[in-house]
């Protein structure tokens, strides 16, 4: 098999005692949407936060397409190709759609400076932002502030927003999270498109359906540390992840 | 005289407006004190000991003030909200401090010989900024800097280098204070350490308050008028400070948001191209 786009290797953080990741070992391929999924407090957010570098790993190396990403910056590790949405939605609530997707453009990111000169630019960033959110089917609502948005549309401008800075690893945490059972199936569709844009996607979701029609692969978590890894209905009949998800007092969402 | 006045009026705001770029990154900066002084003396050193003209020491005072607040300023913008303001008013006093012990530019005593600039030379000033600004306001790199100041960590999640952004803006802020310094001591012949006082910091940052963060216009309106309306109402300039606090208090309750509270939009989807369905 090819060199994976990611690789996490006894990837631990602790918060205190806490060890929110326990030594994660996790590997990402081209083309692949891989599902992680576990109970509340596993740590699927802390491990895509850790990814990222908003936590500062206690442990262990990433990899993202053979570079160590592990103590980089930020927004480093955004240059390099790692976009990712938030569990609680973090949109730039006073922007407008079109410049909440505009933000990410990443001529204007990477060289603030000489966005201020970049008159040829503006244009196509705009074309770009319009591009992903008109696949994202908001392309009706740009000059709505972002605050005013309904909590469906809400998430989409995230995965929107991430799109526009061209990500080649897309992490997306709960997208369907409050979301009604109209606006999840939409969600399903959009993400199915998103999948021909990037090298791959790991998604968190609590939305077995979800789950199952969008991921190629499965990875378990409990604890900080994977459990059970592989095809969907393996891992989710496996009786591990049955006792994790039965041993706390965690309800399958389905919303 | 109320050339006298307009040259303070236009000194006020491009001090409001050097706290302002700061403020459109997330800083709130209390050291503009600071980087008028050294405006000032710096500018006042080239043009009296050194024979320079006044525009480009003017300049040179502007670039190495923006330097300076890059140097204070990486491992001062680490910190944010209360912790900031208390180290940008360490800076200002530092600054006047150190002014204070500096014998070739007169310590204690002062510093003169300064002269040449006038009404016009603020005026020009007012134009060049303010018209930099408005450039500004509509281009990516103000939305960059909305987007560090709403969610400073989203904001690096999308790339954009949070901490050079921060950087920017307070050194910006520092180069136009510095011009203000430069021209107001040039202006006035003679300036004393303590004539940029942490007091001075605060009112320009009342200014800014008053007038309203959001837009370029709010700190030119709440400077004006805090500029102008002791002037004309002499009960006003008695009882400045008591009517500043209470303007204050007013606009919190009534108007947090400043008097002119709204917000330019940088762009507008009707400027792209015919739109098109489906993917690319
Ligand atoms: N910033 C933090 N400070 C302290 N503890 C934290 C922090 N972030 C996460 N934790 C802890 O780390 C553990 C893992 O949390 P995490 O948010 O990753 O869980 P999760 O798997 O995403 O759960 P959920 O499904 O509820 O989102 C939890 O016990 C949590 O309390
Ligand atoms: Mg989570």
């Amino acid at each position: 098999m090819k060199q994976p786009i990611l690789e996490v290797r006894k990837l631990q953080k602790s918060f205190g005692g806490l060890r929110a990741l326990d030594g994660i070992n996790l590997d990402i391929h081209e083309g692949e949407v891989v599902g992680l999924i576990g109970p509340n407090g596993a740590g699927k957010t802390a491990l895509l936060n850790t990814v990222t570098g908003f936590y500062r790993a206690t442990g262990g190396t990433i990899l993202f397409q053979n570079q160590d990403i592990t103590h980089r910056p930020m927004h480093e590790i955004g240059r390099l190709g790692i976009g990712r949405t938030f569990q609680n939605i973090r949109l730039f609530r006073r922007m407008t759609v079109l410049e909440n997707a505009l933000v990410a453009f990443r001529p204007f990111a990477d060289h603030p400076l000489r966005s201020l000169i970049a008159y040829r630019e503006r244009r196509m960033a705009i074309a770009r932002a319009m591009h992903w959110l008109e696949l994202l089917q908001l392309a009706d609502k740009v000059d709505r502030i972002a605050s005013s948005l309904s909590y469906g549309d809400a998430r989409r401008l995230e995965i929107a927003r991430a799109l526009v800075g061209e990500p080649s690893l897309l992490l997306l945490d709960e997208p369907a999270a409050g979301m009604n059972e109209n606006e999840t199936r939409r969600l399903v569709d959009d993400i199915a498109i998103v999948r021909r844009h990037v090298r791959a996607i790991v998604l968190i979701e609590h939305d077995m359906d979800l789950i199952r029609s969008l991921s190629d692969r499965l990875v378990a978590m409990d604890y900080g540390r994977k459990i059970v890894e592989g095809a969907s209905a393996e891992v989710l009949n496996h009786p591990e992840v049955l006792k994790a998800y039965l041993g706390t007092d965690t309800e399958e969402t389905v919303s | 005289m109320i050339s006298d006045q307009l040259f303070f009026t236009g000194i006020n705001v491009l001090l409001a407006w050097s706290v302002y770029i700061g403020l459109v990154t997330g800083s709130l900066s209390f050291a503009q004190g600071a980087f008028m002084a050294f405006g000032c003396y710096g500018a006042g050193v080239l043009t009296v000991k050194f024979g320079w003209p006044l525009l480009p020491a003017c300049l040179v005072s502007a670039i190495l003030s923006a330097m300076i607040a890059a140097v204070l300023g990486y491992p001062a913008l680490r910190l944010r909200g209360v912790y900031l303001i208390l180290v940008t008013i360490g800076i200002t006093f530092c600054a006047r401090v150190a002014l204070e012990n500096i014998d070739y530019v007169g310590g204690v005593g002062g510093f003169g010989g300064m002269r040449g600039a006038d009404l016009n030379a603020v005026i020009v000033a007012v134009l060049i900024v303010g018209a930099f600004l408005l450039w500004f306001s509509f281009s990516p790199l103000q939305r960059i800097c909305d987007a560090v100041r709403e969610d400073d960590r989203v904001a690096s999640s999308l790339a954009i280098n949070v901490t050079f952004i921060r950087l920017l803006g307070f050194s910006a802020g520092a180069a136009i204070a510095a011009i203000a310094g430069a021209l107001y001591g040039h202006y006035m012949n003679f300036v004393r350490p303590e004539s940029f006082d942490v007091l001075l910091s605060i009112y320009v940052v009342l200014y800014v308050v008053l007038g309203g963060t959001n837009n370029m216009l709010g700190p030119l309106i709440g400077a004006t008028l805090m500029t102008l309306l002791p002037e004309y109402f002499r009960v006003l300039a008695e009882w400045r400070p008591t009517v500043f606090g209470l303007a204050i208090l007013a606009m919190l309750l009534f108007r947090p948001l400043g008097l002119l509270a709204f917000r330019l939009v940088t762009a507008h989807a009707s400027v792209s191209a015919p739109r098109k369905s489906g993917s690319l």
